[in-house]
């Protein structure tokens, strides 16, 4: 790095201070702030006893519940407005149900021409026969990308409350492997050896078929997480790190929601002006027809699979 | 049909009231799987495959998976067994 400044006029600069701030290099109290070392807690026998005697009072008035009237008529109180509390609440409820309207009526505020514009040119429009999906990844793709990034900011979380930060610790966990796992049980690794790939080729089907038959990308991925939690089972962490890391969750969830980013938020930026794609639409109930929803299925499902299996990991190991 | 939909219906209904009566998490639990398979069923009889599909997926599968791995956690799949007062015991001594 070539500087105009010598060293010794650099570090006078602001530009140093502020750098040096934003690495963290400095710690501002340091030297500023009187530190002592805490006084270890000590405690004298008389205090002691007395302490010990005040909780064994308040225990022996806590649990002794037969001489405790206060505490006997509470809880008959507390039944009985309970109960009135949620007969009132299902009646409330029963009489604002009342005065829904009947399901099935044409005059129902929801057979408005949203709807029927959505039946009658949804296939135009957007080249699905799955109306359904056609609805979710189209018209509405913009939830849909909210939807997945709730999926992976609920990861996020867990992550944070449960992952297993000791590191000497992990090691020591991840030596012995099978603590989490079943000891090898033969008919369970039997079953998942025929299983998991069948489950897991009926996910990629439903993901892949998503704009032609029932399922999309949320349903296949789910049906393809719960293949690899089964495998998981089976066979232990340490047959699935061979293919499958914290590495690779990342940069799935990465690469998918960016993708998806790039593809649907173009035209929210641009006002929605129903902007055209220059992506054929194709016929209608061929695999590669109706333009960007099957790329958009498989960015979803594949979010959508990555976070099942991480939820599950993260539960079981507090990682991956 | 309507008869077979008004079966599925009331044993909904059953498992919906007999998951908060169960004492025994785990069989609230597999007690709340069934509830999502007949679910995914009336979904298939309301004409909404979709739904079906992932209420199978995830009502059925994934999420009584993560409730197991939750109760196995927080060891309350273990202490089922144990009596009572041990329990009570157990948790004194845990809360200190």
């Amino acid at each position: 790095m070539s500087r105009l400044l010598s060293e010794e006029e650099y570090r006078k600069t602001k530009a140093f201070k502020i750098r040096r701030w934003y690495r963290g290099e400095k710690d501002p109290y340091l030297g500023k702030v009187e530190m002592k070392p805490q006084k270890p807690f000590t405690e004298d026998i008389k205090t002691q006893k007395q302490r010990i005697h005040d909780e064994a009072i308040l225990r022996r008035n806590i649990y002794d519940i037969e001489h405790n009237k206060k505490l006997q008529i509470f809880s008959k109180f507390y039944k009985v407005v309970s109960i009135v509390f949620v007969f009132t609440l299902i009646a409330i409820l029963l009489y604002v149900v009342s005065y829904l309207p009947p399901v099935g009526n044409a005059a129902n505020p929801d057979n408005n021409e949203v709807a029927s514009k959505y039946i009658e040119d949804g296939m135009k429009d957007t080249g699905a026969v799955n109306i359904v999906t056609g609805m979710i990844l189209d018209y509405r793709a913009f939830d849909t990308l909210g939807e997945s990034n709730v999926l992976f900011i609920a990861t996020c979380t867990v992550l944070i409350l449960l992952r297993v930060d000791n590191r000497s610790k992990k090691k020591e966990e991840e030596e012995n492997d099978r603590l989490y796992e079943p000891k090898n049980d033969i008919i369970l690794q039997k079953v998942a050896f025929f299983l998991v790939p069948m489950i897991i080729i009926f996910g990629i089907y439903v993901i892949l078929n998503g704009h032609l038959s029932p399922g999309g990308g949320f349903s296949g991925g789910a049906i393809i997480g719960s293949g690899l939690i089964l495998y998981v089972n089976a066979f232990g962490f340490k047959k699935i790190e061979r293919f499958f890391t914290q590495k690779t969750y990342k940069w799935i969830c990465f690469v998918a929601l960016l993708f998806y980013c790039l593809a649907k938020t173009y035209s929210f930026y641009c006002g929605a002006h129903h902007l055209e794609t220059g992506i054929p639409l194709g016929t209608p109930g061929d695999i590669l027809s109706s333009g960007l929803i099957l790329p958009l299925n498989i960015c979803v499902g594949m979010v959508v699979a990555c976070t099942m299996y991480a939820f599950y990991a993260m539960f079981r190991k507090g990682g991956f | 049909m309507e008869i077979f939909q008004i079966v599925l219906f009331i044993f909904l209904i059953v498992c919906a009231i007999s998951v908060s009566f169960s004492r025994n998490l785990l069989n609230s639990i597999i007690i709340f799987m069934s509830y999502s398979l007949i679910m995914s069923i009336i979904w298939i009889l309301l004409e909404s495959p979709d739904l079906a599909i992932t209420e199978a997926a995830v009502g059925a599968g994934i999420t009584s998976i993560l409730f197991f791995v939750t109760l196995k956690k927080i060891h309350a799949i273990v202490a089922i067994n144990e009596d009572k007062e041990d329990k009570h015991v157990n948790r004194k001594g845990g809360g200190k």
